[in-house]
């Protein structure tokens, strides 16, 4: 077998296994949803991911530990990872292939000489892992933006799925909606069409992954070269070479991303090119082609943009109510250390309710998970713990069920708080409308429910009538007593639902709900008429004002049972900007958000 | 086209090219004629509309309602259904039945916010056993994730184990219906697909405390039909209950007083929420079925309001001691 073609079926094999694993970042009890599989194979064996977390965090997180084979096989192989493996590459590979295809030889020669810019993605990693590595000043770990496993995990996970599922809905009963998916596109679309211009565009220019394995393969002990010294210098090599690194004169061995496409093209001509362990008889440069002057400026850049952005104070005093964090996650300076924005918590939340953030929690905190009750099924699931659990580098924790919901050992310790629900008294139905409600107290899944009610009887508009005549009911028990109004036009039945009662004026001395007030639940009215249950002590006079009441529930929160959830806020009816609202005041995870005493 | 060539235009290619030009403007002048629209979009148009047939059969020999005391639930509902006749008097061969359990939250079923699947899973067997049913549908529009709800309630798999096919609330699957003589349920969206199959539904539901609507029980189960905003329902609470009762008039129900679910409803949490009362009621009068239902929470019919608006309406009777429930 070509080797070329043994590389088309690792590739195909690996983007295939990306995908699937993709797919089965659910929860639920099929055997495609989370049952042990290995979802966050390829951000393990990412090793930007595991150095990055290294910097903030100085440990590697046990996930993260593949990582470290991805670098041994660089070292003995080269870059193998880009040509083999990466689903990214893969993508850009294709498209490269379909964008050159048809160009004359020469042409595909021009477009993958070397070009200078290629030094670009070394800056772009030195300036990422630098504002990485010194927590002592501030660190933020955003290697994620542009690190192409995170990147093309959430691109499939929040854009390209629930774009293909629309039609079918196999793997969400309900659509899934992301907030950002456009700019997420944005990003994932520009990388990709980009090969049209130059192939493996991403990969030669941005690339912070391949700039790393770049600096590693310097050590490769196999490389690809040429295996004498005389060639016709016919260039053809050059023709199909994914990474840009001139194996027709001095090949750069950090540039190189083992596509074997050289080797296969010399073979039909020279047959002067082959993977070996000896340097290329032309002459090679192994280290990547910049300027001393370029990297410390990179690196300079990096370690000064973190404490510029943290000046805006969002991860300190100046933090946002609205960055609701998933159960489990770190305070939010730490949070920032780890989360790579990959989506995968994103993607496994089977409520929907995790979403990308914009930049509400400061520019760090672009596409890091945070909830967003009014979209997606119910709030944050009352018994789920599955973002934590599929969190490669534990940004968010993988706690239980018993931490989260404060049972067991967790008892003295409490349930994880996300927030805290706030009634907007303004936009509440019953607290400024007149209308019952109580959706957001009966939805509530905390128990003894952290919503409860105070009843109150508010006299309806234009509800303040004059008897005409009234008629007691005789029975005791279930009698009715009929009011007849001297006013006449009242809504038909519109009182007879059940929520509206009626007090007679003077009659129990005050108007106001004291104890003991009598009052009738009507059962229903015409337009001059009301009947009412229940008995008259004394039968209203002809000229006494009776007054229509509507009795309503309203929510109070309480607030040493209320965990943020958010099961009320997606269910309260008033849809636009909800009557009831978490804000993350009161989090479990951060010390400096807390409301109680 | 430069000057020199345009020059050079014979009759023949004048000719072709005004008989294209020609098409090209009659095609333009048919597309505009065709959507020529001259009132503009006059709001939400009342298309499409759905209605849901009479499911319901006869009481045989005038036997509505039955009410069997037990702690195991499939002997009581067991028992239930053959005091009305048998699962044969509701269920005929080649039926497709829709069996709408409440399975509105994500809770352990043990705690008896959600139908209990063992019930459930009886009923679908009966269905297929006794009533040589074609096909068994089970389903609802929960409240929480309607997957995690469908699994964390046990409901999902008990009813697929005993051979239904349970239908998860797809959005496509939602149709909008109007209830005749209704004042609420206008141009509002059901969980329509299952429905129209079937020729036979049965609604199965717990006993729970509800502090909007007092109680929830077969009468409040169809809410889980609704789809779109529908908690705005909530505004006027007893005539939505009403109207959902007038809108499916079903072939069955069967409501679970195993154990109630006295407090934090419909919600619940906790066992101590929880109450044995070892009943289970099977009536072909959903409202005769929660008029009894309302005594195992220690309430009067006139605490719930919707039932004696229902029985106005013609949907049944509050009064279930006049239908002399069998067995009590």
């Amino acid at each position: 077998m070509r080797i070329v073609t043994a590389r088309r079926i690792s590739q195909v094999f690996f983007f295939a296994l990306f995908i699937w694993l993709c797919i089965v970042t659910a929860v639920g009890d099929k055997f495609w949803q989370l049952r042990h599989w290995p979802v966050n194979l390829f951000l393990s064996l990412d090793p930007l991911v595991a150095i990055g977390t290294i910097l903030t965090t100085q440990t590697l997180y046990w996930h993260l530990l593949l990582a470290l084979a991805t670098i041994i096989l660089t070292i003995i192989l080269g870059r193998f990872f880009c040509s083999w493996v990466c689903p990214f590459g893969s993508i850009h590979h294709f498209v490269g292939y379909l964008g050159k295809r048809s160009k004359p030889a020469g042409q595909r020669i021009k477009l993958n000489r070397y070009r200078k810019a290629q030094g670009i993605k070394y800056f772009v990693l030195a300036f990422l892992l630098a504002g990485a590595a010194f927590p002592s000043i501030s660190a933020t770990l955003q290697t994620g933006l542009l690190d192409p496993i995170p990147l093309v995990s959430r691109s499939v996970n929040l854009v390209l799925l629930p774009i293909a599922d629309k039609p079918f809905a196999l793997l969400a009963v309900t659509q899934r909606l992301y907030e950002l998916a456009g700019l997420i596109f944005a990003v994932f679309a520009a990388a990709v069409l980009l090969n049209l211009f130059i192939p493996r565009f991403y990969c030669r220019f941005v690339c912070p992954l391949g700039a790393l394995f770049g600096v590693v393969s310097r050590f490769a002990i196999w490389r690809i070269g040429k295996n004498k010294q005389a060639c016709t210098g016919c260039k053809f090599c050059e023709q199909h070479c994914e990474g840009g690194c001139e194996p027709a004169t001095t090949i750069k061995i950090a540039e190189c991303v083992l596509c074997f496409n050289c080797r296969d093209d010399c073979k039909k001509m020279d047959d002067c090119i082959s993977y070996q362990t000896v340097a290329s008889r032309a002459g090679e440069h192994t280290n990547p082609d910049i300027s001393r002057r370029g990297f410390i400026l990179s690196v300079a850049s990096g370690v000064l943009a973190v404490p510029a952005i943290r000046l805006a104070g969002k991860v300190g005093k100046g933090w946002y109510y609205k960055v609701v964090r998933p159960p489990g996650a770190l305070a939010e300076a730490e949070f920032l250390k780890r989360c790579i924005k990959c989506g995968q918590c994103i993607k496994v939340c089977p409520t929907n309710v995790l979403q990308p953030a914009g930049i509400e929690g400061g520019i760090e905190g672009l596409w890091t998970p945070i909830l967003n009750n009014r979209i997606g099924t119910s709030g944050c699931q009352y018994n789920c713990v599955a973002c934590g659990s599929v969190c490669p580098t534990s940004a968010i924790r993988a706690i239980s069920l018993d931490e989260k919901m404060g049972k067991g050992k967790f008892a003295s310790k409490g349930p994880i708080k996300l927030g805290t629900a706030f009634v907007d008294r303004n936009r509440c139905l019953p607290c400024s409308m007149n209308k019952p409600c109580i959706v957001c107290e009966e939805n509530c899944p905390v128990s003894p429910k952290a919503i409860y009610t105070a009843e109150t009887f508010n006299a309806v508009r234009n509800g303040r009538l004059t008897v005409k005549k009234a008629v007691g009911s005789t029975s005791l028990t279930t009698g009715v007593n009929t009011i007849e109004t001297a006013e006449n036009g009242l809504p038909v039945d519109k009182y007879g639902t059940g929520d509206y009662y009626c007090i007679v004026e003077g009659l129990s001395g005050q108007m106001r709900h004291p104890e003991g007030e009598q009052r009738w639940k009507i059962r229903s009215n015409t337009e001059n008429t009301i009947l009412c249950e229940g008995k008259f002590e004394t039968v209203p006079a002809e000229g006494a004002k009776v007054i229509i009441q509507v009795r309503l529930q309203r929510p109070l929160v309480d607030i040493e049972r209320c965990i943020g959830c958010g099961v009320c806020e997606h269910e309260c009816p008033v849809s636009g900007l909800k009557a009831i609202r978490i804000s993350a005041e009161g989090e479990s995870r951060s010390y400096d958000r807390q409301l109680l005493l | 086209m430069s000057e020199s060539e345009d020059k050079k235009i014979d009759r023949r290619k004048f000719l072709a090219r005004g008989a294209k030009a020609a098409l090209s403007i009659a095609a333009a002048s048919i597309i505009a004629k065709t959507l020529y629209d001259k009132t503009g979009p006059s709001g939400e148009p009342e298309t499409g509309l759905v209605s849901l047939p009479d499911f319901s059969v006869p009481a045989k020999d005038g036997q509505v309602i039955s009410v069997v005391k037990g702690s195991d639930r499939i002997q009581t509902v067991d028992k239930a259904i053959d005091s009305l006749g048998g699962i044969e008097r509701f269920v005929k061969p080649g039926d497709v039945v829709v069996i709408k359990p409440n399975v509105a939250f994500t809770t352990a079923p043990g705690l008896g916010a959600t139908t209990n699947p063992n019930l459930v899973a009886e009923v679908v067997r009966l269905c297929y056993t006794r009533g040589q049913a074609k096909t068994v549908y089970v389903t609802d529009n929960p409240i929480n994730d309607a997957e995690s709800c469908f699994a964390l309630s046990g409901v999902g798999k008990a009813a697929a184990q005993a051979g239904a096919k349970v239908i998860l609330p797809k959005d496509r699957f939602f149709k909008k219906t109007t209830l005749k003589g209704g004042k609420l349920i206008k141009n509002w969206p059901i969980l329509y697909e299952p429905l129209a199959k079937a020729n036979k539904i049965i609604g199965i539901a717990p006993v729970k405390n509800h502090s909007r609507a007092g109680a929830s029980m077969t009468m409040k189960n169809w809410y889980g039909l609704l789809g779109g905003r529908r908690n705005v329902f909530h505004q006027d609470i007893n005539l939505t209950i009403t109207e959902l009762a007038m809108l499916v008039r079903p072939t069955l129900v069967i409501l679970d007083g195993t154990e109630v679910m006295m407090t934090n409803g419909p919600t619940g949490g906790s066992f101590s929420d929880l109450r044995r009362k070892d009943t289970m009621i099977a009536s072909c009068d959903q409202v005769a079925a929660d008029a009894f239902g309302c005594t195992l929470l220690d309430m009067k019919i006139d605490d719930l309001a919707y039932l004696s608006m229902a029985e106005k309406a013609g949907v049944g009777k509050t009064d279930y001691q006049s239908l002399k429930p069998a067995n009590l």
